[in-house]
């Protein structure tokens, strides 16, 4: 099997899953307890904290764990609007973030905020001119994603936490995707909260992050006992923290070297697709983009069929189709950047992981070709273009 | 998510091509839906002698394709007018709920390619109705 579907989930370390087993079995004291194996927990706990806090350039105590991504999103936005109520209620996001962001914007609009929903250009990027046009003086509150799942394209953070920090707005980012493939620093990009998830840094599933930077106001989002210093209620996910701060570890060692390896692979996936299947247009930002992301519209063909036969020749990978998002309409990122619906139903996405390897790309570069052309000569779109050329 | 009997017709999928000079053609479905049917009909003396599709489509929308021109090839209109999304999906052992559209569509096709044919030869086909209009869309977006 070839997995390129990194982006969707990764599968865990063998090191991750040594260092989570003792605290699914011998070490099962609950951290809040008094006695010696439930204060061993607690060290765990912040040994991971620490680790966590350490790749991205926050200190430990701006790092509050929690069961994912979509936690992390939900707390961020729906804790930052109910603290800043009196200020303000208006809130800056993009068109292309991640449901877990988009859909709690929404549900914020049903109880009186407002959200500004800033357009990108054909590449995924936000304009600085725009998010500058769209404060008000009741904005408390700008979630822009650090890099899209989908196309892989790298926000403009730095100028965003500059606009945010000189209006005193504060900056969440979602950076689910872009832990572990990027290098973050919070403090030098004026990130005020970050959400970051364990499973797509081959951690496990259920268990993320939220940094909140010292001195930010919030609301807490799940109540209960003091857990989290009081932030964040209920017992804590040893095993899976533990787990979180061996994969962040893990994440960023040999860093250098592991961008360069995955980039070079998915520059020889891009090169190998567009050279030999003619009427192909890779989706998203040519340089500001993830070194693990391909994403490629192939004409006249729909997604979820291509997934299908890929599947067939042991290869995962996901699409923008309506077909795999359970809806009608094609995915909102890919008509966001201006894919019209039948270009945006033909894409794939390719996300390459640490274990991939070369023959793996050739691979997929070498069954790609006659799966292709095997539903294209299906095609009635096709048909038709062939007859007017 | 899908059944052996629709994985089957999605990867061996049957009548797949054109029939030059075709008794009867429809056209049904959009590319901004992600779904488009061409079902292509050879009819002699009131039989289907013949069934061709060409789709644009999701695993379902292929696999329901291949079961529809299946069930009418060698049959009368009659017959053909009763193959149903219902007789489809049952064909197929059953599809996930947001793939039901994929099986309407197939019947769908088949009376648009009816129709065709009984306009082309001014022929009427008793409890045959005119496509909808959708389907002036699906040519326009064919088009595009």
């Amino acid at each position: 099997m070839i997995y390129l579907d990194n982006a969707a989930t990764t599968p865990m370390k063998k090191e991750v899953v040594d260092a989570m087993l003792p605290y699914l079995y011998e070490n099962f004291g609950n951290p809040s307890s008094i006695y010696q194996i439930a204060q061993k927990n607690k060290k765990a706990i912040n040994d991971a904290r620490e680790e966590v806090a350490k790749y991205l350039g926050a200190k430990p105590s701006e790092i509050y764990f929690t069961s994912g991504g979509t936690e992390s999103d939900n707390w961020a936005i729906k804790g930052i609007a109910e603290a800043n109520n009196a200020k303000g209620n208006h809130i800056i996001t993009s068109k292309i973030e991640h449901h877990a962001v988009l859909h709690t914007c929404e549900y914020l609009e049903k109880n009186g905020y407002e959200v500004t929903y800033l357009d990108v250009d054909e590449f995924g990027q936000i304009s600085i001119d725009d998010l500058k046009n769209a404060i008000r003086d009741t904005t408390i509150l700008i979630t822009i994603m650090y890099a899209n799942n989908e196309i892989g394209t790298i926000m403009p953070v730095r100028e965003i936490g500059e606009v945010a920090s000189e209006n005193k707005i504060i900056f969440h980012t979602d950076a689910v995707q872009a832990v572990g493939q990027i290098s973050i620093d919070v403090k030098a990009n004026k990130i005020d909260l970050l959400s970051l998830s364990a499973h797509k840094i081959n951690g496990p599933k259920g268990v993320g992050a939220l940094y909140i930077r010292n001195g930010i106001k919030i609301e807490n989002f799940m109540h209960g006992g003091g857990q989290e210093r009081g932030k964040r209620g209920g017992t804590e996910n040893v095993a899976g923290i533990v787990g979180l701060g061996v994969a962040m570890k893990y994440a960023y060692a040999n860093f250098e070297r592991k961008i360069l390896h995955l980039a070079s692979l998915r520059n020889k996936l891009v090169e190998g697709i567009i050279k030999n299947i003619p009427y192909t247009k890779i989706n998203g930002h040519l340089s500001d983009r993830l070194p693990n992301n391909v994403n490629i519209s192939f004409e006249f063909v729909e997604g979820e069929s291509l997934l299908l036969l890929l599947d067939m020749n042991g290869v995962c990978a996901s699409s923008g189709s309506a077909c795999t998002s359970g809806s009608l309409d094609p995915s909102h990122v890919l008509l966001s950047i201006g894919l019209p619906h039948e270009k945006a139903h033909g894409s794939v996405r390719f996300t390459i992981g640490s274990d991939t390897t070369v023959e793996d790309i050739n691979e997929v570069i070498s069954t790609l070709p006659s799966i292709v052309k095997r539903m294209r000569d299906m095609s009635p779109l096709y048909e038709n273009f062939i007859n007017q050329k | 998510m899908y059944t052996e009997q629709v994985i089957d017709h999605f990867m061996n999928p049957r009548n797949v091509g054109e029939i030059e000079s075709a008794s009867g053609v429809g056209v049904v479905g959009n590319a901004k839906c992600g779904d488009i049917m061409k079902v292509y009909l050879d009819i002699e003396n009131g039989i289907i002698k013949d069934a061709k599709f060409k789709t644009f489509g999701c695993g379902a929308a292929i696999a329901t394709s291949s079961v529809a021109t299946e069930l009418i090839i060698g049959k009368t209109i009659e017959e053909a007018l009763l193959v149903t999304n219902k007789k489809v999906m049952e064909e197929l052992g059953g599809l996930p709920p947001v793939k039901v559209h994929c099986s309407l569509l197939a019947e769908e096709a088949i009376q648009s390619a009816l129709w065709d044919y009984a306009q082309k030869y001014n022929i009427e086909i008793k409890g045959l109705k005119p496509p909808k209009l959708e389907e002036e869309g699906s040519e326009e977006s064919l088009h595009a």
